[in-house]
């Protein structure tokens, strides 16, 4: 499907998540304000069944960046996907790019 | 054919033979009976006073579930031996029944001396023995407002801590002309007397009792030898106690002229089957009042039926007590009675500390010492005694204050392999560091493994000493860090946080710590921020630090919805704002649940829908509940002397006043209060982190109880207070435990894990030892000022509001979401129902 056209950068919460709809599925963006980087992940938590990952707190554990569900607190790489807790638990990711001020995720491929 | 043992006695030494029995090779050949006169198995009497601070019956029992049926013993509970037939070899008891024995161990303790005084056995003259005793002083307790402890003993300074507890005004009355004129010499004795009035406990010294009779204001008046009187409604008698060898006297064994049963170092008394251990022997003219002597016994003739040799050879009878929370301990030989001795004194008027050093004529030897005030060194000082250990060239170090860094004690490295470190269970400094090394590595684990510290609790510290020494020798590092980004504890955080003025995060970080932060680290510094600075939790700085039920000011369910949970004060909600309530919860169709805590929780609303409701809550006089988070929960209360017949005081104004004092109030975990309006306790009280009690003499301040997992009794830390020195009390407190728990850290597990406990609590809330009051009440004062209505500061920020979006680039809910009625309401359908049924519409 290509680059998608999600919000504007403004939107974004620093050292924090919100979440979008892109083309009927739930993604979760995460903005590190120290490194300056955007993060796409899926929204659904796998462990409690519910779209609240854009709500968990973000951060590193170990250098790798990481998401904790706000539900029972399973990480997840913000770049793979992969649950710390669980290696065969893996989350989809997007590629994020910023153009004009704003923010666009490409959901046709996972990174 | 296995032999036969009879135990007369189940109190603490006949208990402690029987536990050492059953571990024992010996116990293969013998069945064990043992009678027990008391409607229950041994408890801990050395901890009574105990009893009226919170501890139950089943807290002080010293009998684990079971040990009796395990180990195939057989108890006659509420059964007393009267009889013993030594040429039959038969006991016979109060109910009739007769055994065998081939072996007989008479543990039958003690009995407390009532002076034979005309009228010593009038209505509310009681002893302190038994916990039926202590049910007596309860009731007696009730209806009377002055208790007197005849006897200055130790003994008599525990029932006089006992009565005080009991909210009681307090008297002691001694014969002897000090106190504790058995342990502690006269200066010693003069400054414990005037520690003691401090406390509010009238002292009466050179006092003969010569008659108690009719009261005018009280129910008993004692009548002194030197013609002044004493107004009274309780008489405890502590005057010293009686060893009980009625039986072994009836029997023809030998006892002594002042009593006590004979024994030999064996402990055999002049019959060869019969052995007699704890306070009913006597051994070399001496009987042993303490219970560590007694478990010596008790071992000894463990070790002389498992063919052992083993001797008794006499006990150590120093003793280190907090007595109504004054320190005093008393070595070796305190009166200074050996030939030759020389004597060190270290005396400070102004913090009330008395230290005394007995040494021995060639200044190498420690023979004795007495400590009053100040014990610290109790641990270091029974050491260099017990294991002869050569004294430092200048003894007077040992006692007399430190000035500098230089460390005078007696670190754990220097005590011999052999050093006893626990008196009562005997456990050696050798046994300690084998269980370290097999890996026991904290004191609980110790504790647990090797009993040291389970007895009186007096070698604790040093328990800890000798573990953190070993550990440090075999190389463990004890980490305490808060996660991998900050090398810190939550304490060193906060100290930090406010000794260098950070406001944020990322300074602290930037200052402290490394990396990015995560979710253990980011809500602790969050909630620290917040509860110094007290700033709103949203701020955009602070924003990325809440945990999601901060961020969204509601608490996440397992669907992902929220829960709404608006503050109703103490309990006590208007028939309109029920109403109001109501309506709010059908209109958004929320399942409504009452709460533990006296409130209304409305559940299954969308992180969308969270402003609308809040609007409508606020419009109805409702504000944040902070049900979300670490902070002040409720002040639940009972409806108190308003409606109650038998309210003693308004317990709901009180709660209210408290709930809307400290609401907001950010902290390591939740808080939750009790008011209860009389001591029926109809608000659990003594369930919670703080618990108030009223009685006629003012509120009773319990602290640091907890339910749910682990439920934990509050222990009493205040008595008789008015409301401006209870709401004082209160805002130390929190200060103190927001200022030095860990993350997540309860109040009943920060006060246990405190090095000294509710004692070392007292002395910093209460007594501000640390100084640091001043700056505690100044915490909570600025918190108070600072208070804002999280949900109505929110609201009328726009900007904020937008975050309150499932999608920041739509305005679709969260499709997702299922749910099913159920006794006409919704709640989330589980993944079986998502299946099968039709689903109710996601409006």
């Amino acid at each position: 499907m290509g680059w998608i056209d999600v919000c504007s950068t403004d939107e974004l919460q620093p050292d924090s998540g919100v979440g979008v709809a892109v083309a009927g599925q739930q993604v979760a963006l995460f903005y590190m304000l120290k490194d300056e980087r955007i993060y796409a992940t899926s929204n659904f938590d796998p462990f409690g069944n519910a779209n609240v990952l854009s709500r968990g707190l973000i951060g590193d554990i170990g250098g790798q960046p990481m998401v904790a569900s706000p539900l029972y607190k399973q990480h997840f790489n913000l770049e793979t996907g992969v649950c710390l807790e669980e290696d065969a638990v893996q989350i989809p990711v997007y590629p994020v790019r910023i153009a004009e001020g704003r923010v666009q995720i490409n959901i046709g491929e996972t990174a | 054919m296995k032999q036969t043992i009879v135990v007369i006695g189940n109190g603490m030494v006949g208990q402690n033979f029987l536990a050492g029995l059953v571990l024992s090779p010996a116990k293969a050949g013998y069945e064990v009976i043992t009678f027990c006169e008391e409607p229950r198995a041994a408890y801990d009497r050395v901890h009574l006073s105990e009893f009226f601070s919170g501890k139950t019956a089943e807290d002080l029992s010293l009998v684990e579930d079971g040990f009796f049926a395990d180990n195939g013993i057989t108890i006659h509970l509420g059964d007393k031996a009267v009889a013993i037939d030594r040429e039959l070899k038969t006991v016979t008891s109060a109910k009739g029944l007769t055994v065998q024995y081939d072996k007989l161990v008479l543990a039958t303790g003690s009995y407390p001396f009532v002076p034979p005084v005309p009228g010593h056995d009038r209505p509310q003259c009681l002893v302190y023995r038994t916990i039926e005793d202590l049910e007596a002083m309860s009731a007696a307790a009730k209806t009377g407002k002055i208790g007197t402890v005849v006897g200055g003993g130790l003994l008599g300074l525990e029932a006089a801590k006992a009565l005080k507890d009991l909210g009681l005004q307090t008297h002691i009355v001694e014969f002897a002309p000090r106190l504790m004129a058995v342990q502690i010499d006269e200066a010693g004795g003069a400054m414990l007397r005037r520690k003691i009035e401090a406390l509010g406990v009238t002292v009466h010294t050179s006092k003969n009792t010569s008659l108690i009779t009719d009261g005018e204001q009280c129910v008993n008046k004692m009548c002194f030898a030197d013609g002044e009187e004493l107004e009274t409604d309780v008489v405890l008698f502590s005057a010293g106690i009686r060893p009980r060898d009625d039986i072994a006297r009836a029997c023809g064994l030998d006892v002594g002229q002042r009593g006590g049963i004979v024994i030999d170092n064996q402990c055999k008394t002049s019959d060869p089957a019969i052995y007699a251990i704890g306070e009913c022997a006597l051994w070399n003219g001496m009987i042993y009042g303490l219970v560590a002597p007694g478990y010596a016994m008790a071992r000894t003739v463990v070790a002389d039926l498992a063919g052992e040799t083993a001797s008794f050879t006499g006990a150590d009878m120093s003793t280190k007590l907090k007595l109504m929370g004054v320190d005093v301990a008393s070595i070796g030989d305190a009166h200074a009675k050996t030939q030759g001795a020389m004597v060190y004194t270290y005396q400070n008027g102004e913090q009330e500390i008395y230290k005394r050093l007995v040494v021995s004529a060639d200044k190498k030897q420690l023979l004795g010492a007495v400590l009053v005030g100040e014990a610290s060194g109790y641990g270091t000082l029974l050491q260099y005694c017990l294991n002869g250990i050569e004294l430092p060239e200048n003894p007077d170090a040992l006692i007399l204050p430190h000035r500098s860094d230089e460390s005078v004690g007696l670190g754990p490295d220097a005590l011999p392999a052999s050093a006893q470190i626990c008196s009562c269970y005997d456990v050696s400094k050798g046994a300690i560091c084998c269980a370290v090394e097999a890996g026991a590595l904290s004191v609980n684990a110790l504790k647990a493994e090797t009993k040291a510290g389970t007895g009186c609790g007096g070698c604790v510290p040093l328990l800890k000493a000798v573990l953190n020494a070993e550990l440090a020798k075999q190389g463990y590092e004890v980490n305490t860090d808060l996660c991998e980004h900050f090398p810190y504890t939550r304490q060193d955080l906060y100290h930090l946080i406010r000794v260098e003025g950070i406001k944020t995060f990322a300074e602290l970080l930037e200052k402290h710590g490394k990396g990015k932060g995560c979710e253990i680290c980011k809500p602790t510094v969050g909630s620290i921020l917040a509860s110094y600075w007290n700033e709103y939790i949203l701020k955009t700085e602070h924003l990325g630090l809440q945990d999601t039920n901060d961020a969204f000011l509601a608490n996440i369910q397992k669907d992902g919805t929220y829960s709404v949970v608006p503050r109703i004060t103490g309990g006590e909600i208007s028939p309109d704002r029920l109403i109001a309530l109501g309506q709010i919860a059908k209109k958004y169709q929320l399942y409504t649940k009452i709460t533990g805590g006296q409130r209304v929780d409305l559940f299954g609303a969308r992180v969308d829908q969270l402003p609308h409701i809040w609007k409508e809550l606020i419009a109805a006089g409702f504000e944040s509940g902070h049900a979300y988070g670490k902070s002040l929960r409720t002040v639940k209360s009972c409806v108190g002397s308003t409606w109650c017949r038998y309210g003693v005081d308004d317990s709901v104004s009180l709660a209210i006043e408290l709930e809307n004092r400290y609401k907001g109030l950010r902290s390591p975990h939740k808080i939750k209060f009790g008011v209860s309006g009389c001591t029926r306790e109809c608000a659990e009280a003594q369930g919670k982190d703080v618990g108030i009690i009223a009685t006629e003499n003012g509120w009773n301040l319990y602290v640091c109880g907890n339910g749910g997992m682990k439920p934990r009794h509050a222990d009493l830390f205040a008595t008789g207070l008015d409301k401006a020195t209870l709401i004082k009390t209160i805002d130390r407190f929190l200060s103190f435990y927001v200022r030095t728990a860990d993350r997540l850290q309860r109040t009943s597990v920060w006060m246990e894990n405190m090095e000294g406990g509710l004692d070392t609590l007292k002395a910093v809330v209460i007594d501000d030892k640390l100084g640091l009051c001043g700056q505690l009440e100044q915490q909570m004062q600025h918190v108070i000022d600072t208070y804002q209505c999280e949900w109505k500061t929110t609201i009328e920020d726009e900007d904020k509001l937008k975050r309150f979006r499932h999608f920041i680039n739509s305005d679709l809910p969260d499709d997702n979401l299922a749910f099913i009625e159920e006794r006409g309401q919704r709640r989330p359908a589980d993944a079986e129902e998502r299946k099968h049924f039709k689903m109710v519409e996601v409006a």
